[in-house]
């Protein structure tokens, strides 16, 4: 790839309207706004948005930008409203986006029922068992054929928990000056992570007799490692790291670290569970797969990633927990021990890895400042007889340090950016 | 290495909710003066890298709460920035020790600056309030992070710490210095 694609802002605010106007974009997921009139604010590519659970409990995607003169009417990061008021001029909404009222309204004389007062709208806004997304595409394909094959692997990640539900807590945010793409290109990335996870390889088991924790399967010889790599068309891809794991109870959480509080509840948990606790403790760990929805969500571990860009150089890379919700007590009270050790799980990636991530792709952005050297690679597996298959439903799977998911992603950007989405908003 | 429980849990939240009240406050110059020092103490080993004798000035059960929402919960149900026990926080000089945290690959420099101390009692043990200031450099840019901190003492020794950063809530970049 051109090193332009990561630097040059016309092409990111090309992409702003072709790809984060022209497909399926990741908002929120139903927890956090679990019930009538909850709202959060967030950002579809650079626009600011409100999503929420209208009071007639349908979810909507609103522009956060009052009609009158542009200000944002929302500015808190959540809460739970019927209206939002502009702090402007007053001007007010009920929360599906008809305008309510504006001060003095006999100094107009224009007719405020006519739509184009209310606020902008994201005009497709569907959940897929929780996730929620938005297009501002007309043309583009339902969610559910746009999500295609990784449904598959989102089914599988949520029906690992109680009731296949997970609850979205609070979030590790990281940020990093680097293009959005560079996070996206190394979700699915198998090879760097013996390289650029090092310190946190070596950490992880620096007290274990046997060095097996946390990501040492990509030691040694990761190519010939039973883990793999899917892409699944519409850039989305998947890194399953489960064929590295015996598929038994109790497999994960043998590989887990150690955690502040995992002994104590582990041992609750065992006298309560007994033969069902390994169950229990695998849900405190680390689930081995990467599901990654083109082009900024990344299902991984226990963790909900959303890619965040903020400018050609700029990106947010948000990694919310999830902690799990157990209604039908299948746990026997244990969901809130399980939990207590899921919270520090999650926190050690974010910590002890991402952020040297983070310094790679800030080092990356930084050596693409010279120009003349123009070309990056992503051609690791391309042209290796056998290689990379194409199973029957259409997809590729490779060994998991192979490049093609990133090569395949990059062809969806190229088709997308050479053509002009469908844009309608609704109002 | 396995002090933290569900026990252990519930008493650091109940340690660190209502405690900054005024009748509870410390005016003892000799006193407040002890805490300020073990805290400037504490920035100073920081700043120096001597990660193995900061971690000295800690109990032996301990804990580093850094929170990650606008106002700390229970870290039983919320993750937070980070809440480490002594293990984890041996872990994490490990990391930066191992030279290949890519993150501090070169490493911050650091200056920090500890003031507005206040003490209150709590018991047998003492609560420090005190504001925070880290300047940072590393990898040709300066930064400021700020931050209110909450020191709880028992026998000159942090028991525990809670760091509030100012933007705990917000994307951070590269937080990989130790608060």
């Amino acid at each position: 790839m051109h090193r332009s694609i990561y630097t040059d802002p016309a092409i990111f605010e090309l992409e702003m309207t072709h790809i984060f106007g022209g497909v399926w974009c990741y908002l929120a997921h139903e927890s956090q706004v679990p019930g009538p009139d909850d709202y959060l604010t967030t950002r579809l590519g650079l626009r600011p948005i409100i999503v929420v659970r209208d009071s007639n409990d349908k979810l909507r995607g609103l522009f956060n930008r009052c009609t009158h003169r542009g200000a944002r009417v929302c500015r808190d990061a959540r809460g739970n409203a019927r209206t939002f008021q502009c702090p402007y001029h007053g001007w007010t909404y009920f929360n599906s986006g008809k305008l309510r009222g504006v001060p003095w309204p006999e100094g107009y004389a224009c007719d405020f029922t006519d739509g184009k007062y209310n606020l902008a709208q994201v005009p497709r806004v569907e959940s897929y068992r929780g996730f929620i997304f938005g297009t501002l595409n007309a043309d583009a394909p339902s969610l559910s054929d746009y999500l295609g094959a990784a449904k598959q692997p989102i089914d599988e990640w949520l029906e690992r928990n109680p009731g296949a539900r997970v609850l979205v807590t609070e979030a590790n945010r990281l940020r990093f000056k680097g293009n959005w793409k560079l996070a996206y290109d190394n979700a699915a990335d198998g090879y760097h992570v013996v390289f650029s996870h090092r310190s946190l390889l070596e950490t992880e088991n620096r007290h274990a007799a046997d060095p097996n924790k946390g990501m040492s399967f990509y030691m040694g010889k990761p190519d010939e490692a039973p883990m793999y790599v899917q892409y699944f068309g519409h850039g989305h891809h998947f890194k399953d790291k489960r064929p590295n794991i015996e598929r038994r109870a109790g497999a994960l959480w043998e590989i887990e670290g150690l955690q502040p509080g995992m002994r104590s509840y582990e041992k609750a948990i065992r006298e309560k569970l007994g033969a069902k606790a390994l169950r229990a403790l695998d849900l405190a760990a680390s689930e081995p797969v990467n599901i990654n929805i083109f082009p900024n969500l990344s299902i991984l571990g226990n963790h909900i990633q959303v890619f965040q860009p903020l400018a050609v150089d700029e990106t947010e890379s948000i990694w919310y927990a999830t902690a799990i919700v157990d209604e039908a007590n299948e746990l026997e009270g244990m969901a809130e021990a399980v939990n207590a050790i899921r919270m520090r799980t999650q926190e050690s990636f974010p910590n002890f890895g991402e952020v040297d991530d983070a310094a790679n792709f800030e080092e990356i952005q930084k050596g693409l400042a010279a120009c003349e050297d123009e070309w990056v690679y992503m051609h690791r597996g391309l042209g290796i007889p056998g290689r990379v298959q194409r199973l029957p439903d259409g997809t590729l799977k490779a060994p998991a340090t192979d490049e093609v998911f990133m090569r395949e992603h990059m062809k969806e950007w190229q088709r997308l950016m050479a053509t002009r989405p469908n844009i309608q908003l609704a109002r | 290495m396995s002090y933290v429980d569900d026990r252990y849990y519930a008493e650091i939240v109940k340690a660190f909710s209502d405690w900054e009240r005024a009748d509870l406050e410390v005016r003892d110059a000799n006193v407040r003066d002890q805490c300020r020092a073990l805290l400037e103490r504490e920035v100073r080993l920081l700043d120096e890298a001597r990660y193995e004798e900061w971690l000295g000035l800690y109990a032996e059960e301990c804990v580093v709460w850094v929170p990650a929402a606008e106002r700390p919960g229970d870290p039983r149900r919320e993750v937070t920035i980070y809440f480490d026990d002594r293990g984890r926080l041996e872990d994490r000089i490990f990391r930066l020790r191992t030279g290949k945290a890519w993150s501090q690959v070169p490493p911050s420099r650091t200056v920090r600056m500890v003031s507005n101390v206040e003490v209150f009692r709590a018991g047998d043990r003492l609560m420090v309030r005190s504001n925070l200031l880290l300047n940072e450099f590393r990898a040709g840019e300066s930064r400021a992070l700020a931050a209110w901190c909450a020191h709880r003492l028992a026998g000159g020794k942090i028991e525990a710490k809670q760091i509030n950063l100012l933007e705990r809530d917000q994307s951070l970049r590269n937080p990989s210095v130790l608060f």
